[in-house]
């Protein structure tokens, strides 16, 4: 009869490293999450008028909401980094009968993730 | 010529009397241009006869000496033993699936899973001999061609996380396989493939660890074509929703 080996349901990110890179990958997917909420959290306070968004504006400045915020900030850039840098897999783009360089259409997700975060950035009057 | 010592603990299992594999070490004095899979012929046939494995082209085209060399998937006629010198080599089955016997491994399932993506031209209008070929473009041709040179030596299987907790998983060589074909301009089958492909047991369970392009002798790219098929199979979806059916 065959054997058939066990494969361990619950550390078998640890096999390997790049299976350790890939499932932190995975989590900063929760921070991905967290800062939707936040920005929703906002959005509901806007919604709710001037004293509701600046009571939302006060909370965030709590030593303990700083913190997440900025590991949010460094976990999402990361997050952003590690899916840009793959999708000339996700993505290729044929002219003719070469493929554009992987490098063209990951730098043209920054261009476009610098260029809206600097309408973003104009919008909310930071300039 | 020179050589080079190694040592090779390979994995036995024998379904006629070990209740499971354990592992057997030979000292081999192997020349400094040998592969992994001569240092493994050469056990064969100099040590111990019993030692059972696939093997046929040595040149990398047949995909049969896939196993994990030191726990990493790959074709033992393409793994240089000086990649090695001096150590101990761990050689085992191809991981994540069941063990035949040494270093055979069954291989129902890829063979099952291959056969339900449909990896042939489907054509819904076919043409008469007289009305002559399907011609291809240079530029359609270049679309797929990477992925035809998948040659199913499985170790993309061996270094899929996925396929080794979700079993039922297509996997990365039959779902680029079904990519292939669907990206083949004289095909009209994307969506009859669909029903196999666009399900959480086809593309959906990768999770893109990209270990299978990693391991693939061949560059094939298989985690590539499963990202390119999630979104083939999703514009799919999306037309069959408003009656556009498509390929």
């Amino acid at each position: 009869m065959a054997y058939v080996r066990p494969v361990s349901k619950t550390s078998w990110y640890l096999a390997r490293r790049s299976y350790t890179v890939h499932m932190l990958q995975e989590l900063t997917s929760i921070f991905v999450g967290i800062f939707a909420l936040i920005l929703l959290w906002g959005l509901s306070a806007v919604a709710a008028g001037p004293e509701a968004y600046q009571q939302f504006l006060e909370s965030l400045t709590g030593p303990g909401m700083v913190l997440l915020l900025w590991v949010t900030t460094v976990v999402m850039f990361y997050h952003a980094v590690a899916w840009f840098s793959v999708t000339p897999k996700a993505m290729p783009i044929q002219r003719g009968e070469e493929f554009v360089p992987g490098s063209v259409i990951a730098g043209a997700h920054y261009v476009v993730w610098i260029v809206l975060s600097v309408l973003v950035l104009l919008l909310a009057g930071v300039f | 010529m020179s050589t080079t010592k190694l040592e090779l603990e390979i994995l036995r299992y024998d379904p006629e009397k070990d209740r499971e594999p354990h592992f057997e070490t030979y000292a081999v004095a192997c020349q400094d241009d040998w592969m992994v899979l001569d240092a493994i012929n050469h056990v064969k046939d100099h040590m111990d006869t019993t030692l059972s494995y696939r093997w046929s082209c040595h040149m990398a085209v047949c995909g049969s000496c896939g196993m994990m060399i030191d726990g990493q998937p790959k074709l033992a006629c393409k793994a240089p033993v000086s990649d090695y010198a001096g150590q101990k080599v761990r050689v085992e089955p191809l991981a994540n699936f069941p063990i035949e016997r040494d270093l055979v491994v069954v291989m129902d399932d890829f063979m099952d899973k291959l056969k339900r993506v449909k990896p042939y031209i489907i054509r819904k209008d076919e043409k008469s001999i007289e009305e002559g070929e399907y011609k291809q473009s240079p530029a359609e041709l270049k679309k797929y061609k990477q992925f035809t040179l998948c040659i199913n030596c499985l170790c993309c299987y061996a270094a899929c996380p996925q396929y080794a907790l979700i079993p039922e998983f297509i996997g990365p060589a039959a779902l680029t396989m079904a990519h292939r074909y669907n990206q083949d301009s004289r095909d009209q089958g994307l969506a009859e493939r669909q029903d196999e492909v666009a399900t959480p047991e086809g593309v959906w369970d990768c999770s893109f660890a990209g270990e299978c392009s990693e391991v693939c002798p061949k560059h094939v790219d298989p985690a590539g074509a499963l990202q390119q098929l999630k979104i083939a199979t999703t514009v799919q979806w999306y037309k069959g929703l408003i009656g556009m059916g498509g390929k």
